[in-house]
């Protein structure tokens, strides 16, 4: 069993370094080809070993090697494959899989086609770490392994300019990637403490060690951890305060945005608190911290989608709003229906995405969705696959985002938080609106495109075929809800509903009530022009479209002062006060060298004069400090 | 009545002058001389010290060093030689060939 596990961990490495042998030469489409094969691999492995864990119940833990051994401080390279990681790995690999197939045609005539499979691939690799590691140091290589790709992925066309936020609100490849990494740095130091606390109080790293002890440990120490904890995941999956880098990263290839932001990468975040469950179960109080972010992002972003004209920053949007989601399930105590709206989720969010690239390709890049329209007429099955995914991402049944996120709202509504299940039921009424809102102005409507001279076609017939599984999975994942939990709570504590009956049945009624709404309300509108242009005067419209204008509250109050302070450290402190020191010092030694070297004559009677010299000095010192005297 | 600090004295006279000598001579020869005097200053301690104690081990020293004092002036006065073929001059400051 164990070697289908390194199967499925290494292939995604081996085609990384495969692809990288070329990566400074011309596009050479085996790269391509031998990246996606080995993804294949290794989807089969994890669905190799999805069997075996259904089939047996057993996990499967190998050690690899010790990584750290010092003193008391045990780390070993381990690995484990139980219902959880099992469970992220098919996730992961079959995402990944199916957009490296669709990279070969979307990045077909870029001259990065081979650096970029081999990002992609030790994206998959660094992804597959965090998830199957069996402490937390190797989830927190993973973590940053997956952080270091995206930049690298969102910065792939880094040779763009910079332009100013009036024109592009991410301003530039680059400056969106170094944004992305540093906000999750920012993160990533409170996991870090986070972990720290872990080792300190447990002695060790080790997931079943950690959560065996942790129930020991006093009450306020746990909350301290799980708070850090949680702000690492807060920063890898985009929640608030830490969201801006998400929609900006919109600025990498689309397939990078189907893969890391939509699918994979930012829900580590909602993995990590899976993954942490019985640190989160023995503290209700910061799972409801959790829950409450969760709900607000839910709502806040899904707002700023509402306005946007940007076709991929409304799907980045709908995914924040939808990672807000999990996070009110993980909160709330209800792990494996977050696990199993991450996974639902990743399906149709990269159906979306791709779509988006398809369109994108067709209108030569052009993001704007008031440009297109109509064009449901050329690319047909585009059309239906995104209307697909729309409808999966709105909750509609019998579509997989209505078992997952109807079963959020019901656990918001059961644990007797209605304000929460409020906030989300708005916030999926506003997901139906904006999803239709986005297929009505790029499918149906007027062909506004003919007036700016495109010319749209459908994408290659391997992506569509890289779709359809993402299509068919976005239709169907959702009937395996039962088996799906019968299978996760035998790891993860299980969820027990308190309502039931009617109540239940009502509430699937409301919520599918506003998402249809929503949903109509789209399609009316859009269908007869959308709305008027005196709209986009109001505050409310100015509010959302600069995204509450916190991009720009973050450059002003944080940005700005802080490169004041750098330059001030920089001209002011190290300039004058470090540098000065040591060149003072590198000056004196210097000058005192150039003095001196007239000894260093040759001259033998002038030497012997010096030895002279250097032997009464020695004498009369010997003499002044001689002990006995 | 001669004490041991008369040998003692006549030590560091033969000694200071030979350091004297090593201070303003320039010619390489009576650079020679004088470090000859300066080893000699010493042996004369050794021999008086040793005495002085009953304690051969001073004798000895002073054999080895008029020994090795014998063997450097017979390599130094060789090089010396041959120096002078080559130049015509055992001045000490013609040898310097850097400037500092």
């Amino acid at each position: 069993m164990e070697k289908y596990l390194y199967l499925a961990l290494f292939s995604p490495l081996v085609g990384s370094l495969f692809a990288a042998i070329f990566g400074a030469q011309p596009k050479k489409l085996i790269t391509g080809i031998v990246a996606s094969a080995l993804l294949f691999v290794s989807l089969f492995s994890s669905l190799y070993l999805l069997g075996y864990v259904t089939s047996t119940g057993n996990s499967i833990h190998v050690k690899l090697f010790d990584w750290i051994s010092v003193g008391g401080l045990n780390i070993p390279f381990g690995f484990v494959v139980d219902q959880v990681s099992v469970i992220m790995m098919v996730t992961v690999t079959t995402v990944s899989a199916l957009v490296h197939v669709y990279s070969i045609g979307y990045m077909k005539y870029d001259e990065g086609f081979n650096r970029f499979f081999s990002y992609l691939s030790a994206f998959v690799f660094s992804m597959m770490i965090l998830v199957m590691s069996d402490n937390f140091a190797g989830l927190f290589i993973g973590w940053e392994g997956v952080g270091l790709c995206s930049w690298l992925l969102v910065g792939f066309w880094y040779k763009k300019p910079d332009v100013t936020r009036d024109i592009n609100p991410s301003i530039s490849p680059s400056w969106a990637a170094n944004e992305a990494f540093i906000m999750n740095r920012i993160a990533d130091l409170g996991m870090l403490i986070g972990i720290f606390l872990i080792y300190w109080n447990t002695g060790s790293l080790q997931y079943n060690v950690v959560f065996k002890d942790v129930s020991a440990l006093n009450i306020g120490l746990v909350s301290l951890i799980g708070i850090f904890l949680f702000i690492g995941a807060m920063g890898k999956s985009a929640q608030f305060p830490l969201h801006t880098w998400l929609a900006d990263a919109m600025e990498g290839p689309t397939p990078v945005s189907a893969l890391i932001h939509a699918a994979t990468m930012v829900t580590a975040g909602v993995y990590l608190v899976i993954r942490a469950n019985p640190i989160y179960s023995s503290i209700p109080d910061v799972g409801l911290l959790i829950a409450t972010i969760g709900a607000f992002v839910a709502v806040f972003a899904a707002s700023m989608a509402l306005v946007n004209q940007d076709l991929k920053r409304i799907i980045a949007y709908s995914t924040l709003s939808q990672l807000g989601y999990m996070f009110v399930a993980a909160g709330l105590g209800a792990y494996w229906i977050a696990l199993f709206h991450l996974m639902t989720h990743a399906f149709f969010k990269a159906l979306l995405f791709l779509g988006a690239g398809n369109v994108m390709h067709a209108m030569d890049d052009e993001l704007n969705i008031f440009k297109m329209g109509g064009l449901a007429k050329t690319m047909k099955w585009t059309a239906i696959m995104m209307i697909i995914a729309s409808l999966a991402l709105a909750g509609i049944y019998p579509f997989a985002g209505f078992f997952s996120k109807d079963k959020i709202l019901e656990v918001a509504f059961d644990s007797e938080h209605y304000l929460l299940w409020f906030m989300l039921w708005l916030g999926a009424g506003m997901t139906a609106f904006y999803s239709f809102r986005l297929v009505m102005l790029v499918f149906f409507g007027e062909e506004r495109y003919k007036k700016y001279g495109f010319h749209p076609h459908e994408a290659y017939w391997y992506m569509l075929l890289a779709m359809l599984p993402l299509a068919i999975l976005a239709i169907i994942s959702g009937f395996f809800e039962e088996s799906f939990e019968h299978f996760v709570t035998m790891l993860l504590p299980e969820y027990h509903f308190h309502v039931h009956g009617i109540t239940v049945v009502a509430l699937i009624g409301i919520t599918t009530l506003i998402a249809l709404s929503g949903i109509g309300l789209a399609v009316y509108k859009y269908s007869r022009g959308g709305f008027s242009e005196k709209w986009k005067d109001t505050f409310v419209y100015k509010l959302l479209i600069n995204q509450y204008y916190i991009p720009i509250i973050y450059e002003k109050f944080f940005s700005k002062p802080y490169a004041e302070l750098s330059r001030i450290a920089w001209k002011e402190l190290d300039l004058r006060v470090v540098d000065a020191t040591v060149d003072f010092i590198a000056n004196v030694i210097y000058k005192t060298g150039f003095k001196g070297r007239v000894v260093q004559s040759g001259n033998l009677s002038k030497m012997l004069k010096w030895m002279v010299i250097g032997l009464i000095t020695l004498l009369v010192l010997a003499i002044v400090y001689s002990p006995v005297r | 009545m001669i004490t041991l600090s008369h040998y003692l004295v006549l030590s560091a006279i033969l000694f200071c002058i030979g350091l004297v000598g090593i201070l303003r001579r320039k010619n390489l020869l009576m650079l020679f001389f004088a470090t000859e005097m300066l080893l000699n200053a010493v042996n004369i301690g050794f021999a008086a010290i040793s005495k002085y104690y009953m304690d051969l081990t001073g004798q000895l020293f002073a054999f080895f060093i008029i020994a090795i004092a014998a063997s450097e002036v017979a390599v130094g006065l060789g090089l010396l030689i041959i120096w002078y073929k080559r130049v015509g001059s055992i001045d000490l400051d013609t040898m310097q060939s850097m400037h500092g």
